[in-house]
């Protein structure tokens, strides 16, 4: 056969080819050891030896041709195969993942979190205590004596006479202050109990107490630390007044009072300079110290920064409320 | 404290509004909670008098009346009140009057009588909760006027909610006082004149405990008319301040009450015998109170008796013999000053609350007894007539409150302050307040008024400058502190580690009462002696918790009941144990517990969801002992627990202590605990998980690792817990990785014996492993398997 005959046949051969294997075979078949034209190539000896030279470039040329259309081809297939591949492994990435769906912190746990944080940048240290509590630490030691009216405001959980539920985490601070000398910064974050259930009250809630104890602690330092704690709970700056009151344990006492967006004033927390008869009472010597404590509902702050109305909500773990915390 | 706003103006009556007025006494301290108008909002309503009354003729219940409200022509009104009768005067709303509620009067007729207007009730007019039949006004109620204008109703009921401290804002007077301080205004007291006796009647005191009873004054007023009736002015006046009418002389020493703050007590005389002794209760001895209850008293309480028995509850409560009532002619007027001490915690050992006892437990002024016995006399022979005798006063000098004198400094001042307020400005504060004030040397020195039971220590004189300089004008100032850096154990793991862990875990947090229903956890712990709280909210909040199951199997159920078909939670807290060697002979131990309930995942297009089962809530658990980075101290040991399946059970041990359990909630107790199917508990102490092992880094061997896998038969009651330890311990340092990759049971396996897959990844240090080096560790550890736990080699 000629040459051109063998080049048409193998181009073709190459173009009708669909595989990158059917493609080898065409190479093998033309271009192998016993390839056509590679046949060919080996016919260039029989010539005259003038004649050699052209003769063996026009067959060279055929070569290179077939091998081109080969490369090519096979560029093409291998290009096709791969679109071909990645079109069948597209996948919906719309599709949920799987996932073990995240839990989260009880809101009041969210809200003790938060409020440790901003005194734990002051230097306080987180302190707590027993829950079933001594009438000493509980009441006496903070001022409270046994026939005291403020007593009967408590809506006390007696076991007995001298065994209580804690109806404050003030104990702490009794606690603390009989273990550590001044300079004292503290938090008390924790359960308290109260024999009341309704609408708005609940027997159990949480406080978190703040104290500092130090050679010059000042009633307007108190009132700075807790204009920027509320500043920063509620991360606006709202209208905060402090009204006189009246805790056994502190003197002078305030209720501090914020305003809300209905512009009416709500009770947040109360506060004052540590009455001296608490700091004698655990063997500091008022003259020589003074000090500020103030003390937080937490379910109350949580409510009017999350806008949860109904209290109770808070232990009934409903997973449906609780899941709003994230 | 609820008072009306027109009777603390007669006493003193700035220029400020009522709302301005409210304001200002909140930021003096005395909070005021409410302030309610002390009638309904209405207009028309004008006095009447009821010229005629007939029967209407088509309706038995209604009357046809014709009534001159002082206008030319008398107007025709069908009133259904039993009680309207011609000649009564009574509050007659008028054709185009509105009642409260926005209700309109208007032209009507009455089963074919007209009616021009409307004869109210108290109730109509907001002016009472509920009456019975129209309102009857006194005859000399001038006909035409304005109703408003008539009682005066353009007043509000102001309520303080006073502060323990302030007994001495318990009554007009004081209040009025206050008020004059915060407006720098003078007090227009009412002047009290001494009534002298017309009669000689006198009756006999003792005081046979005077320190309690310093001072007694009792007066006879012999002859009184029960009948008559207490004055408009004086029943509206008690109305405002939320006490109601009852007869002209209680209605008398209640009005004292509330306008002077003393206390007063009226005994019907007839009903003593002989003389007053102010003394101690016998123990047992019993008193009939006036709400009908008998009272056994005991040694503390103080009462007024006479020669053979108690007649009231000194201070507190009167006795139901001795009271005033229908038919009583003569009287015993007492008016006393009991020490605040005696009478404190009193009322609420029996369950009571008075005014009185309020007010005494609180501090009454101690000078103020012979200005409320004549007040009330006066009052009283005005409305009740009848003759005073003398007041006859039992004293103890000795005993009454001293003269407090209290010291001030400058620099004390200004140190609890922390913000100057200028001299003048706090003598004046003071003299206001009512203390006789000299200032020298920096120090003030503060004679304290009698009515003043809360001031007596330096600090409380400082409260008062603050409260009326004004809280809102001291300046708001950063607190200055050392910048001491505190200890920081970096071993210790923090709470919220443990919870964070246990969020990322997909378990969310509850918290959940202390206190649970009894019975529910003697099911989970029968053997549990719980604290129990003697008063508690219902029964079903009773019992101090001993673990955190009840609760948290309580908010399972609680969730499962709301179709929540995967639940994980976990709670953080204390839970209560009786043990005398503790404090207060309670161990108070925090804990951290979690219940795994329902499915592993929710429904999902690729996650094949199953039951939870012992090993995921495991899984958790052992993460968090992970976090102590010495999870090899920690082991889990078949052991059967309170309320738990006894073959799915475990004590979690920190080397020889055990620290918490975990497991399947019981079968037996799943249907009476409100469970669908088995819940997995676990509860840790927090103590074992806080303390985290500090890492002591070695180097990293860069010589390659082997792995050999053995696959070994053992009896299937073989703990594979003690497989793996004894592997660990064979296996030495070159072993640096154990895992167990299979557990089979069944087909190919003789009955009653587990294959056990294994994987030991070998390494060393400082060369590369030799074939010989390998054979030589896994033959040993088959040996020692085989030695220890009959194991073979399975082929």
């Amino acid at each position: 056969m000629n040459l051109e005959n063998i080049l048409a046949q193998a181009l073709e051969a190459v173009a009708q080819a669909s595989e990158i294997a059917h493609l080898e075979d065409v190479r093998v078949n033309y271009l192998g050891k016993k390839g056509e034209i590679t046949g060919l190539l080996k016919t260039l000896g029989k010539l005259a030896p003038e004649e050699r030279k052209d003769a063996g470039a026009v067959i060279n040329q055929a070569k290179t041709k077939v091998q081109d259309a080969i490369n090519e081809k096979r560029e093409l297939l291998t290009q096709q195969a791969l679109e071909k591949k990645l079109a069948a492994e597209t996948i919906d990435v719309t599709l949920p993942g799987r996932t073990m769906p995240v839990g989260g912190l009880h809101p009041v746990t969210r809200t003790i979190e938060r409020i440790e944080s901003f005194f734990k940048e002051l230097g306080f240290a987180v302190k707590s205590g027993p829950e079933v509590e001594d009438d000493f630490h509980n009441f006496d030691a903070l001022n409270i004596p046994e026939h005291h009216p403020a007593r009967a405001d408590h809506d006390t959980f007696y076991f007995n006479p001298k065994l209580v539920l804690r109806t404050q985490t003030s104990g702490v601070q009794i606690r603390t202050m009989e273990a550590e000398q001044p300079p004292l910064r503290i938090i008390s974050p924790g359960r308290v109990y109260r024999n009341d259930y309704d609408q708005t009250h609940t027997p159990m809630f949480h406080q978190v107490e703040g104290l500092m104890v130090d050679t010059d602690v000042s009633f307007t330092e108190l009132k700075g630390i807790l204009h920027d704690f509320l500043r920063n709970f509620f991360e606006e700056d709202m209208e905060i007044r402090f009204r006189p009151s009246y805790f056994p344990f502190t003197e002078p006492s305030a209720e501090v009072d914020v305003k809300g967006k209905n512009g009416k004033w709500l009770e947040v927390l109360g506060c004052g300079m540590v009455h001296p008869n608490v700091l004698r009472s655990v063997g500091i010597d008022p003259e020589k110290y003074t000090g500020f404590a103030f003390g937080m509902g937490v379910e109350r702050l949580t409510m009017l920064r999350y806008g949860v109305n109904d209290l109770r909500a808070f232990f009934e773990n409903d997973l449906k409320f609780l899941n709003q915390f994230r | 404290m609820k008072f009306s706003e027109k009777w603390l103006r007669e006493w003193v009556n700035p220029a400020i509004d009522t709302e301005t007025l409210s304001e200002q006494l909140s930021m003096a301290g005395l909070e005021v909670d409410g302030l309610d108008a002390v009638a309904g909002d209405f207009t028309g309503v004008v006095i009447g008098e009821v010229v005629e009354c007939a029967q209407h003729p088509d309706a038995d219940k209604l009357r046809v009346t014709k009534i001159n409200v002082g206008e030319d022509e008398l107007l025709d009104i069908v009133c259904g009140a039993a009680n309207c009768r011609a000649g009564l005067k009574v509050a007659v709303a008028k054709v185009g009057a509105v009642l409260p509620g926005d209700f309109k009067i208007k032209k009507a007729k009455l089963r074919g009588q007209p009616s021009h207007g409307m004869l109210c009730a108290f109730e109509e007019l907001g002016m009472a909760e509920s009456s019975e039949g129209i309102l009857e006004l006194p005859t000399d109620a001038p006909v035409g006027q304005c109703i408003r204008e008539y009682f005066s109703l353009d007043d509000v009921t102001i309520d303080v909610d006073l502060t323990a401290n302030r007994s001495d804002c318990l009554g007009i007077k004081g209040l009025a006082r206050e008020v004059g301080v915060l407006n720098s205004l003078d007090v227009c007291a009412i002047n009290i004149e001494p009534v002298p006796p017309s009669i000689d009647d006198k009756i006999a005191i003792e005081l046979v405990n005077s320190a309690s009873c310093p001072r007694y004054l009792g007066r006879i007023i012999k002859g009184i008319n029960l009948d008559a009736t207490t004055p408009l002015w004086m029943v509206e006046k008690l109305r405002r301040s939320g006490v109601r009418s009852i007869d002209p002389v209680v209605d008398v020493t209640n009005y004292v009450l509330l306008e002077l703050g003393h206390p007063m007590h009226a005994f019907d005389l007839a009903a003593i015998d002989g003389g007053i002794k102010v003394r101690n209760a016998n123990e047992q001895e019993e008193l009939v109170l006036l709400d009908g209850n008998t009272a056994k008293l005991n040694s503390s309480t103080l009462l007024i008796a006479d020669d053979n028995k108690a007649l009231a509850m000194a201070g507190i409560f009167g006795g139901e013999a001795s009271g005033v009532k229908a038919g009583t002619k003569d009287i015993l007027l007492e008016s006393a000053f009991f020490a605040p001490l005696a009478i404190a915690g009193q009322a609420r050992s029996y369950g009571l609350h008075t005014d009185a006892s309020h007010r005494y437990e609180r501090g009454v002024d101690y000078t103020l007894q012979h200005d409320a016995m004549h007040r009330a006399t006066a009052l009283l022979l005005e409305i009740v007539g009848g003759q005073a005798g003398p007041v006859v006063e039992a004293v103890s000098e000795a005993d009454l409150p001293k003269e407090k004198s209290v010291t001030l400094r400058r620099e004390r001042l200004d140190r609890v302050i922390g913000h100057p307020i200028a001299d003048d400005k706090v003598s004046d504060i003071l003299a206001r307040l009512g203390l006789q004030v000299s200032f020298e040397n920096d120090v003030w020195q503060a004679i304290v008024p009698s009515y003043r039971f809360d001031i007596s220590i330096e600090e409380d004189l400082i409260e008062e400058v603050a409260r009326v300089f004004g809280y809102n004008n001291i300046p708001n100032v950063a607190p200055k502190a050392a910048l001491k850096m505190t200890h920081h154990a970096e071993a210790n793991v923090p709470v919220a580690r443990l919870r964070n862990e246990l969020v990322a875990r997909g378990y969310q947090e509850a918290i959940t009462y202390s206190f649970v229903d009894p019975k529910a956890q003697q099911l989970l712990h029968p053997q549990s002696d719980a604290l129990v709280l003697p008063h508690p909210i219902s029964v079903e909040m009773s019992a101090m918790r001993v673990s955190l199951m009840t609760g948290l199997i309580n908010a399972a159920v609680y969730n499962q009941n709301r179709q929540q078909p995967r639940i994980r939670l976990f709670e953080q807290g204390l839970k209560f144990l009786s043990d005398d060697s503790a404090e207060n002979g309670v161990a108070q131990v925090a804990v951290l517990g979690g219940i795994v309930y329902g499915n592993t995942h929710n429904e999902h297009w690729s996650i094949a969801s199953r039951p939870a089962d012992f090993f995921d809530i495991k899984g958790d658990v052992e993460a968090l002992l992970a976090l102590t980075n010495d999870r090899s101290r920690f082991s889990f040991k078949a052991q059967e627990n309170d309320g738990l399946h006894p073959g799915q059970s475990a004590a979690i041990y920190f080397d020889d202590v055990k620290v918490g359990f975990i497991g399947a909630v019981h079968p037996q107790l799943q249907k009476s605990l409100g469970l669908n199917s088995t819940a997995y508990v676990f509860e840790v102490e927090v103590d074992a998980l806080s303390t985290r092992k500090l890492p002591e880094a070695v180097n990293v061997s860069k010589f390659p690792s082997n792995r050999r896998d053995i696959a070994i038969l053992v009896a299937d009651d073989v703990k594979i817990g003690d497989i793996l330890e004894s592997i660990e311990k064979v296996g030495g340092n070159q072993l640096v990785d154990l895992n167990l990759f299979d557990v089979y049971k069944g087909k190919g396996i003789e009955p009653n014996f587990k294959s056990l897959a294994i994987a030991l990844t070998l390494q060393a240090v400082d060369r590369t492993l030799e074939e010989k080096d390998i054979n030589q560790v896994v033959d040993n550890v088959v040996a020692e398997l085989a030695k220890q736990f009959n194991a073979s080699l399975r082929d």
